[in-house]
């Protein structure tokens, strides 16, 4: 069991009474990224939302553990802590909240879970530096509210930085890509690769191979109808890309 | 955003019904504790209750008042026996019996010879669990303090160094014995016994409160700050404060208040007087943190005040800003009447409900001189069962030219049972006027508690920080020291944990 960061055994999770995940299978170690695509409506954010613990979502059945931990025990705060992060397909506005107040709090929160004191005023600002030069974000972010008038490669950007700031062990990328333009996806990528070590692992969520000519992938797997229907190495990205979502379609739908 | 000039329009939003957990810690969180409910035990002389014009006499006796000061009183009873309580607030008041109030409560000094300075410390240790030390050598520096409990004033702390500046800072008796031609020029100049049945109330058996002037051109060195503690039961209080600021003078006004955690329901009906001369300016700042009653609605103070200022000079200014937290029943419209050619009104308000608590607060504005200016930003946050209103008024009169007001008034829902309403009224009658209302509610939503959680902040963490973002634009405007305590007092008033 040692060296698996992540292990996700037959999950299955429902919003509303409707089934979206139907027995997810997925092992990840430190070190290794995985993307995951697959078509619109496929279970995709519904995967790292369960993963994250919304509690919109239900499970069913099924099991997920994070370094040994059982995840599904956890609130959402506590998983956080314990190294997963979520960078939001859609991150939300918190109007009048300034980020550096905002990332305080995640920061002490985390060290107090962790049996540690809070950072110092001119220690946080200091990480806030380092941090923030990752994604190329200017000095003005501190004071600006948590995502209020971000512009979309703004947002995401922000996400990236957060992650920087909190050094998850886990990060879920999800559809990062979207709505960015290619300057602002090399940076954001960019930022994504210069956080990877040996430790931690990436999962990168996406619709298209654009993202992983950026963030190169260790394993691809495709999910479909809730289940992961394929999964492959770097190659599996480029045929879809060739080949489009059809074919796995066809294959799963005349089983 | 809408551009809402209808007069009298109720903008109604009671919530739906919410869908996920975090609903219910929400619930959970915002059942707040009370920390100033503590009674001192202390020897206190209380009238029999009831009012008739030997109550008055008696009062006005007790204070040793001249004559003009016992004839206002009078007149102000006389003229109270004549109205009705106002009824047009979206509250729901219970029947007050007058006669059931004790009007005078003060706490008894003791025997022995003492010198006039002296203070009980009994009452010195109210005020020190209260946060608020009078001893001059502990005293907060930068602040003086006009500490108020029941009827009387216990103690001015600075008095003697604002002297040096001919700033008059003392208790409204004192002042009526030491300074009767200022008071007697200004006392109901600004809001007349006529004003309102909580306004007459008020002038016929008003006790103690604070009295300030700022003589000409004199920038007021320190914040002046007056606490308010009510500790007897079965009494009201009626306090008033007048406020002078002469010509290019400068102050900065705070007010605090608490009371004891009781089963039944006392009432408060203050009156606060501002005027403003030429270019001076006065920024009032109040945290009101009486006794809200408990969770099932029982007990808590009845808050019913008139606070109106007078910007009579050209260019003078006046600043509102309020932190409403606590009371059962909040009925409040601090408000500016822009006289003086320039002037500037402005109105900061957070008030916040929670449990069974109604608060109907907010502004009037009124326009008579030209080229006059206000502000309002208005932010209602509701709780529990709460119903918490905005109502303003915002009026230009026909000479006022080039008059201009923007208001904004925000309203944030936090559970499925309370009610957030608001009640604008515009009155125009000049076309030179532009007057804009901007109007949004809110609720806190589970996207974003979710997303502060995934970042590792725990729901009620999450909740103060909105919360706090949300009222941030108002909480700026308060002083420093201020500002810190009205944060933390919102926290407690939401969230049980905290504090």
């Amino acid at each position: 069991m040692d060296n698996i960061l992540l292990d996700v055994k037959n999950l299955h999770a429902e919003i509303d009474g409707k089934e979206i995940l139907k027995g997810i299978n997925l092992t990840i170690r430190p070190g290794e990224v995985h993307a995951i695509m697959g078509p619109n409506g496929s279970g995709k954010s519904t995967l790292s939302s369960v993963l994250a613990g919304n509690p919109a979502f239900t499970v069913t059945e099924g099991e997920a553990y994070l370094r040994g931990k059982n995840l599904l025990e956890l609130s959402p705060e506590d998983r956080s802590h314990e190294g997963l992060f979520l960078s939001f397909q859609y991150p939300v506005e918190i109007p009048g909240v300034s980020m550096v107040n905002f990332m305080r709090a995640a920061v002490n929160a985390k060290r107090k879970y962790l049996n540690e004191p809070a950072l110092s005023a001119s220690d946080f600002l200091k990480l806030m530096r380092q941090k923030r030069a990752i994604v190329e974000l200017d000095n003005k972010l501190a004071s600006r509210s948590v995502n209020e008038g971000f512009s979309g490669g703004e947002k995401k950007r922000n996400e990236i930085f957060q992650m920087a700031v909190l050094e998850p062990r886990l990060s879920i990328l999800d559809e990062t890509d979207s709505g960015l333009d290619i300057d602002a996806l090399r940076i954001v990528a960019g930022g994504v690769n210069k956080l990877k070590t040996s430790e931690n692992a990436t999962i990168v969520i996406t619709h298209y191979q654009r993202l992983l000519d950026y963030i190169k992938p260790d394993y691809v797997h495709i999910l479909y109808k809730g289940r992961i229907v394929h999964s492959g190495g770097p190659e599996l990205a480029l045929e879809l890309e060739e080949r489009g979502y059809d074919w796995i379609k066809k294959e799963v739908d005349n089983q | 955003m809408n551009n809402d000039l209808d007069k009298n329009k109720d903008n109604t939003k009671e919530n739906e019904t919410p869908r996920s957990e975090s609903r219910e810690i929400i619930d959970d969180v915002t059942s707040s504790e009370y920390k100033y409910g503590f009674v001192t035990d202390i020897d206190t002389e209380i009238i029999p209750k009831g009012i008739n014009e030997d109550v008055i006499r008696l009062i006005s006796a007790k204070k040793g008042e001249p004559e003009w000061l016992l004839e206002f009183r009078l007149k102000a009873y006389r003229h109270w026996l004549t109205l009705e309580m106002p009824d047009w607030a979206h509250l729901k008041i219970p029947p007050i019996d007058y006669q059931a109030i004790s009007y005078y409560a003060a706490p008894r000094k003791k025997e022995g010879p003492k010198s006039l300075d002296e203070v009980d410390p009994e009452l010195l240790d109210t005020f020190n669990k209260l946060g608020i030390p009078l001893e001059e050598q502990k005293a907060l520096s930068g602040m003086a303090v006009d500490a108020v409990m029941d009827s009387v004033s216990v103690k001015t702390t600075h008095k003697e160094k604002l002297a040096e500046l001919g700033v008059i800072f003392c208790s409204f008796s004192e002042a009526v014995k030491d300074y009767p031609d200022l008071v007697k020029r200004y006392l109901g100049s600004v809001v007349s016994y006529r004003d309102n049945f909580f306004a007459a109330l008020n002038s016929a058996v008003f006790s103690d409160g604070s009295f300030v002037y700022i003589p000409k051109g004199v920038r007021c060195p320190m914040e002046l700050s007056t606490y308010f503690r009510i500790n007897a039961s079965g009494t009201g209080q009626f306090e008033r404060t007048l406020i002078v600021a002469d010509d290019d003078a400068y102050v900065s006004y705070l007010e605090g208040c608490t009371a004891p955690m009781r089963d039944e329901n006392q009432l408060h009906a203050a009156i606060v007087e501002i005027v403003v001369e030429d270019r001076a300016e006065v920024k009032y700042s109040t945290v009101q943190n009486w006794y809200a009653g408990d969770k099932n609605g029982n007990g808590g103070v009845y808050n019913f005040v008139t606070k109106r200022g007078l910007c009579r000079g050209d260019h003078s200014k006046l600043s509102w800003t309020q932190v409403e937290t606590g009371s059962a029943i909040t009925w409040k419209y601090p408000s500016c009447i822009l006289a003086g050619e320039g002037s500037v009104g402005e109105f900061y308000s957070v008030a916040v409900t929670n449990n069974h608590q109604q608060a109907d607060t907010g502004t009037k504005m009124i326009h008579t001189g030209r080229n006059t200016r206000s502000t309002i930003v208005s932010k209602g946050i509701s709780a529990g069962y709460s119903q918490n209103s905005y109502r303003g008024l915002v009026k230009v009169a026909p000479n006022a030219d080039g008059c201009r007001n923007y208001t904004q008034c925000d309203s944030l829902l936090l559970s499925s049972h309370c009610g957030a309403h608001t009640f604008p009224y515009i009155d125009i009658l000049n076309d030179t006027a532009v007057v804009e209302h901007e109007a949004t509610t809110s609720k806190i939503s589970e996207d974003q508690i979710f997303y502060c959680n995934q970042r590792g902040i725990p729901t009620e963490e999450a909740i103060a920080l909105i919360v706090n973002g949300y009222a941030k634009e108002v909480m700026n405007k308060l002083p420093m020291e201020f500002a810190v305590e009205a944060q933390k007092l919102l926290q407690i008033t939401l969230e049980g944990s905290v504090g």
